[in-house]
């Protein structure tokens, strides 16, 4: 194969070289400085760094917050998901655009408002706390936070695949006698798993490195409420850079390593369903 | 029966979960009345704070929009070997942590970072300063405008801009009288969900601000440290000004997903 096929479009070699330039100064230079600074540091560091029990409580934390509100978020997705995709109803175009709010919010808003909502005085708080639920400053208010980031993925991750699934099969399946449950466990749920599972991967992902909106709810209590993300802020400013990285490299390698699943993931739905129509 | 009851539930989950906190914005906002309101946002510090924002913006939407329409130009236009592994690449902020994001530019510029002592020595300030802020807005935003214009401009193929050419049109009044009416929604498009980013990102840019109060704050800075101050009518000020910019983020998505709708449902016809 050529390098390049030929073309009498012009400008390849000006819009290549820039996008080259431009990718390699803004993301790739900076990106590889995390890993250049790694292997500057000893194994012991590192280890010493990582396998520390207040940094190992944070990934405890920050991984069994985002698993559970990536659950949430693919159970009401789904829902949500659904409504939008087959019924009619009055506002549905308000209700479709407001999915979005929680990307277009900007992170320390969403904090601050979810703490002021969740808060032993907060509009929800009040009603939880006489139930002996502590909303907020509390592991609860970190799954709480990385709930709300992570729900526009599953919604818009399902939704083109909802409209690509026939209703006639549903139809087809109930006409055969099947329940509403029957129905969806055999018959709608597998067609839609792979869109499920790539929402939920997703969502995990990005609650994996979210700041902004956890760190006013969690209270930032050592060994109790602190994520791994504010670990890395917290050591920046103990000038500790050292420490830092080993626990970025930690997070940037899982966050790598869920994404690679998705793709896998896809691949192997693509390879297995595709084909056959 | 099952209708009404999962519409009702999809309702009942997003009113609690996203209309809640963003009424609870404004009405703490505004706890105090429309003075104190005021006083909030007429603040020397949020002056500064939403002109730094501002301006960032002002830099990072349009480099990454130039980015964007060389990168998709590129890709889109011709075949060459590496395509998938270069569209992966611009994905990568998008897979990295907002922290991390800004934790980078410091290993870089910082103090003890690898340009450290050289731009110590020479006067030069990136972190804990303005183009440190700007460069990890560029990084977090670089993705938007260049995933939205590949896929659409894969789509169109170069049919039309090869009619141009052999019509006698130069490579400069091809991509502005053919490729750009083309690709113009998608662009926007892009372009409004970068800016709402790099307008509200947090944790990158608090990583390389260093929080100087009227100079190298940010309007999410300037909530977090009112927040942390229990200035709470000020800090829910200065979010609901960023709440309003959500707002209408995506009330000009709406429009503009609408458009672009329209225009494939048209060029099907």
């Amino acid at each position: 194969m050529r390098l390049k096929q030929h073309s009498v479009l012009p400008g390849f070699g000006i819009t290549l070289g820039y996008t080259f330039v431009y990718l390699s100064l803004i993301v790739l230079v900076p990106l590889s400085s995390l890993f250049l600074k790694t292997a500057t540091l000893t194994w012991s560091q590192f280890w010493g760094t990582i396998s520390d029990p207040r940094v190992v409580a944070s990934y405890k934390l920050t991984i069994g917050a985002s698993f559970i509100g990536a659950c949430i978020n693919a159970v009401f997705g789904l829902i949500v998901a659904w409504t939008l995709v087959r019924y009619e109803f009055p506002g549905k175009k308000i209700v479709d655009a407001l999915v979005d709010l929680p990307f277009a919010l900007p992170t320390a808003v969403s904090g601050i408002a979810l703490t002021a909502v969740y808060a032993k005085n907060g509009w929800i708080g009040r009603y939880l706390e006489p139930l002996g639920i502590h909303a907020a400053f509390s592991p609860l208010g970190v799954t709480i936070a990385l709930t709300f980031i992570g729900l526009p993925f599953v919604v818009r991750t399902l939704q083109p695949a909802l409209e690509d699934l026939d209703p006639q099969i549903e139809e087809a399946a109930a006409s055969l006698g099947a329940r509403h449950i029957q129905t969806f466990i055999r018959v709608i749920l597998p067609a839609l798993l792979p869109a499920l599972l790539t929402g939920f991967a997703l969502s995990f992902a990005r609650a994996l490195g979210e700041y902004g909106s956890v760190v006013f709810i969690s209270g930032n209590m050592p060994m109790k409420t602190e994520i791994s993300a504010l670990l890395i802020i917290m050591k920046l400013e103990e000038f500790n850079y050292a420490g830092a990285t080993a626990i970025a490299v930690v997070m940037l390698v899982a966050s790598f390593v869920i994404l690679l699943a998705v793709n896998l993931l896809q691949w192997w739905v693509a390879r297995r369903f595709g084909k056959g129509g | 029966m099952v209708k009404w009851t999962l519409i009702s539930i999809t309702l009942a989950f997003l009113g609690v979960f996203l209309l809640v906190p963003l009424a609870a914005v404004m009405t703490e906002a505004l706890r105090k009345g429309l003075g104190a309101y005021f006083n909030g946002l007429q603040d020397p510090a949020a002056v500064s704070a939403i002109k730094l924002t501002l301006l960032t913006s002002l830099i990072a939407v349009p480099a990454n929009l130039v980015f964007g329409l060389a990168a998709s130009w590129a890709i889109a236009k011709f075949e060459f070997l590496g395509k998938s592994l270069l569209i992966t690449l611009i994905d990568l902020p998008f897979a990295v942590s907002p922290v991390i994001s800004g934790l980078i530019f410091v290993e870089l510029f910082g103090l003890q970072g690898l340009f450290g002592h050289w731009l110590s020595d020479h006067n030069i300030r990136i972190i804990f300063a303005v183009p440190g802020i700007v460069l990890a807005t560029i990084f977090v935003t670089f993705p938007f405008v260049a995933r939205e214009m590949i896929p659409l401009m894969q789509e169109q193929g170069s049919e039309e801009e090869q009619a141009a050419l052999s019509l006698g049109a130069n490579g400069f009044q091809m991509f502005r009288r053919v490729t750009l009416p083309n690709v113009k929604w998608a662009l926007l498009y892009g372009v409004i969900l970068c800016n709402a980013r790099a307008m509200g990102e947090f944790g990158a840019v608090s990583v390389v601000s260093g929080h100087v109060r009227g100079q190298t704050n940010t309007m999410p800075l300037h909530i977090e440290i009112l927040y942390n101050e229990y200035n709470f009518v000020a800090a829910f000020a200065v979010a609901s000004l960023l709440a309003v910019l959500a707002l209408v983020t995506l009330v000009l998505k709406s429009i503009v997903e609408w458009r672009i709708h329209r225009e494939i449902e048209a060029s099907k016809a």
